[in-house]
C-alpha cells in the first residue's frame, strides 16, 4: 500500500473541470473537495455542498449586539446615573435606536469575520492550508481521497480523459507555504 | 447556457374574473364617492380621493422609475419582467389626470390645502392674516402650485410613455437602437425624478399642513412610493404566474424582487425614523405639533403603520427561502401595500381634520370604498395595457441573461 493520501486532478479550464466532476460522480468516486481560483456558478449544487449557515450566525451575532447595547444604555441612563435630559424619561428608547443599530452592525460584522477565520483556519501564526498552490492562480483542482478510493489508475484515466493537464499524487494533505 | 423553450409571443388575455372584479371595484368606488358627496362629508371624500389618487400616481410613476433604474444599472435579471412596470408606466397619464383633477377641484372648492389657500391669509388687513403663510406665499400660491404639479407629472408621464414605447419598437425592429435610447433618457429621467419627487411630495401632501415642514418628508414619501410600487410589481407578476402566464419567471427573479421590497422597507423605516427622531429629540413645539396630532386620536394608525411597513417585511422577508416563495412574497407584498395606505392615511387625515369635529375623519365605507374603486381602476387599466403587447420583450439585449437567471 502506497503512502499516497490525495489525488489531485489539475485542470486549466473550468468547463473541463465540471466535466471531470460529472465523470467521477458517474463512476461513484467520492470527491473530497474542489479548489478554484474564482467562483464557479452552480458548483455547489453539483457537489452537493450544504447551504451555508452564515446567515443564521449573522442573525445571532446581530441580536447579541442589540441586546448588549440596550442593556448597557438602560444600566447607564436609568439605573446607574439617571439624568433628566429635556424632560424625557430616563430610558428614552428613540434616542438610543441609532447607537443600538450601530452596535448590531458592529457585532454582526466582527462576529462574521471571526466565524470566517475560525472556519477557514486563518489566524496569525498559522500556515495556510493549501492542497495545490496553483489553485489560487490559474488551475482548477479536484481533490480525491486516495485511501477511500483505491482504483487509482481508473481515477487517473477519468481525470485525464476529462481534460486534466496534470494528475498529482500527494503524500501530504496540505502543501503549505514554506 | 441552457436552452429554453418559452413562448416569446405569449400575450395576456384580460377576461373573466379579473375583468369582472375590477369593474365591480370601480362601481363600488364610484358609489362610495357619490355617497360621500351626498352625505355632506365633502372634505373627507376629498381627503380620500387625494389619498388614493396620490397612491395611484405614485405607484405608476415608480413603475417608470423602476424601468429607468433597470436601464441605467444595465440590469440583466429583470429583462423578462419589464412588461409589467411598462404597463404601469403606460397608465401614468391616466393617474396624472385623475390626481390633477382631484387637486384642482380640491383647491377650487377649498376642501383641500385650506391651510394655505383660504381668503385673507396673505392680506395684512384681514382678520384671517397669517404671517407664516404669507411668508411662504411666494412658493405656496395656486398658480405656481398647479404649474409645478402639471410640469412634474407631465414630465414623468412623457418619460414613462416613451420608455414603454421604445421597448415596443424594439420588439418590432430589434437591434440596439431602442436600448441605447432608453439608457440615455433613463439617465436624464432619474436625475429629474430624484430632484423633483421630494418637491412633489412637499406640495401634494406636506402642504396640507402648511405651517409645519420637514426636509426629510420628500425622501420619506419617495421611499413609500418606491416600495409600494415594487410590491405592486411583485403582486402582478406572482398572480400572472399563478394563472399560468410568465413561465420564465423563476424563484431567483422573485428573490430579487423580495430583496428590493425588504431593502426598501428598511430604507422607508430609516427615513421615517430619521424624521421622527430629530423632532422627538429637539422637542420644539412648532415641529412636534405634527406628531402631537398623530399621538392624539391616531395612535392606532401610527403604530399599525410601523408594524405593517417595518416589522412584517423585516421578520417575514429576512429569510432567503421566504423571498423565493411565491405565497410568502405575495402575502408580504399585500401587507406592504395595505401598510402604505395606512402610511398615507396618517400623513393626510390628522392634518386636515381637527379631532372631534362632526365631519372628522374615520374609517368606514368611504375609506374602504374609495380604496376599492382605485384598486379596481388600477387593475383594469394596467391589465388592459398589459394585454396589448406580448408579456416578454423578445428583443431585449439582456433577455438570455434574464431567462437563465439563477442566484
Amino acid at each position: 500500500m502506497s503512502n499516497i493520501k490525495y489525488i489531485l486532478g489539475s485542470f486549466g479550464d473550468p468547463d473541463e473541470m465540471m466535466h471531470g466532476i460529472e465523470k467521477l460522480q458517474e463512476n461513484n468516486i467520492k470527491i473530497h473537495d474542489v479548489y478554484t481560483p474564482m467562483p464557479i456558478h452552480g458548483i455547489e449544487a453539483k457537489l452537493g455542498v450544504k447551504r451555508s449557515r452564515l446567515d443564521i450566525a449573522a442573525f445571532f451575532f446581530g441580536i447579541t449586539g442589540t441586546i448588549t447595547m440596550l442593556t448597557g444604555v438602560y444600566l447607564a441612563t436609568a439605573v446607574d446615573w439617571p439624568i433628566n435630559i429635556g424632560g424625557k424619561t430616563h430610558f428614552a428608547l428613540p434616542d438610543f435606536i441609532p447607537i443600538t443599530f450601530e452596535l448590531t452592525i458592529l457585532f454582526c460584522a466582527f462576529g462574521l469575520v471571526g466565524s470566517y477565520y475560525a472556519s477557514t483556519h486563518l489566524f496569525p501564526g498559522r500556515a495556510p492550508r493549501v492542497m495545490d498552490l496553483r489553485a489560487t492562480n490559474d488551475r482548477f483542482i479536484i481533490a480525491i481521497d486516495a485511501k477511500q478510493n483505491i482504483e487509482h489508475t481508473k481515477i487517473d484515466e477519468l481525470l485525464k480523459g476529462a481534460g486534466a493537464l496534470e494528475v498529482k499524487y500527494n503524500e501530504r494533505k496540505y502543501v503549505s507555504y514554506e | 447556457m441552457g436552452t429554453h423553450h418559452y413562448n416569446l409571443t405569449e400575450q395576456f388575455e384580460f377576461t373573466g374574473k379579473a375583468k369582472i372584479l375590477s369593474i365591480v371595484g370601480i362601481v363600488l368606488g364610484v358609489a362610495a364617492i357619490a355617497y360621500g358627496f351626498m352625505s355632506g362629508a365633502h372634505e373627507r371624500t376629498f381627503a380620500n380621493l387625494l389619498l388614493m389618487a396620490y397612491y395611484f400616481a405614485c405607484v405608476c410613476m415608480s413603475g417608470a422609475f423602476f424601468l429607468a433604474v433597470q436601464f441605467v444599472a444595465q440590469a440583466g435579471w429583470s429583462a423578462s419582467i419589464l412588461r409589467v412596470p411598462q404597463a404601469m408606466a403606460k397608465v401614468l397619464p391616466l393617474a396624472v389626470i385623475i390626481l390633477l383633477v382631484v387637486i384642482g377641484l380640491g383647491l377650487y372648492t377649498h376642501n383641500l390645502y385650506h391651510h394655505w389657500n383660504a381668503p385673507g391669509l396673505t392680506d395684512p388687513n384681514s382678520p384671517n392674516y397669517d404671517k407664516l403663510i404669507d411668508g411662504k406665499s411666494a412658493f405656496l400660491n395656486v398658480p405656481f402650485f398647479m404649474a409645478r404639479q402639471v410640469i412634474f407629472l407631465g414630465v414623468y408621464s412623457i418619460f414613462a410613455v416613451l420608455l414603454a414605447k421604445w421597448s415596443n419598437n424594439e420588439d418590432l425592429a430589434g437591434g440596439l437602437n431602442s436600448y441605447r435610447k432608453s439608457f440615455k433618457y433613463s439617465c436624464v429621467f432619474l436625475v429629474i425624478y430624484g430632484f423633483t419627487t421630494p418637491i412633489f411630495a412637499f406640495d401634494t401632501i406636506m402642504s396640507l399642513e402648511a405651517h409645519w415642514f420637514s426636509t426629510m418628508f420628500g425622501w420619506y414619501n419617495f421611499a413609500a412610493m418606491w416600495v409600494s410600487s415594487l410590491a405592486t410589481i411583485a403582486v402582478i407578476i406572482i398572480l400572472l404566474k399563478k394563472s399560468g402566464y410568465m413561465s420564465w419567471v423563476n424563484n431567483s427573479h422573485l428573490h430579487n424582487l423580495g430583496q428590493f421590497i425588504f431593502g426598501f422597507s428598511i430604507f422607508w423605516t430609516y427615513v421615517w425614523f430619521a424624521q421622527f427622531l430629530l423632532i422627538y429629540y429637539a422637542n420644539m413645539s412648532e415641529e412636534t405639533v405634527y406628531f402631537y396630532k398623530r399621538f392624539n386620536g391616531y395612535e392606532f394608525w401610527f403604530y399599525l403603520n410601523l408594524a405593517l411597513n417595518f416589522l412584517s417585511p423585516l421578520l417575514l422577508l429576512m429569510d432567503r427561502d421566504n423571498k423565493r416563495s411565491e405565497n410568502i412574497l405575495l402575502t408580504v407584498s399585500i401587507i406592504v401595500l395595505v401598510g402604505h395606505w395606512v402610511d398615507y392615511y396618517q400623513m393626510i387625515m390628522p392634518g386636515i381634520f381637527e379631532l372631534g369635529t362632526a365631519s372628522g375623519s374615520g374609517f368606514g365605507i368611504l375609506e374602504v370604498g374609495t380604496a376599492l374603486g382605485f384598486i379596481g381602476l388600477f387593475t383594469f387599466a394596467v391589465l388592459t395595457a398589459l394585454s396589448k403587447k406580448p408579456l416578454i420583450a423578445k428583443n431585449h439585449p439582456f433577455l438570455q441573461e434574464s431567462l437563465n437567471h439563477h442566484l
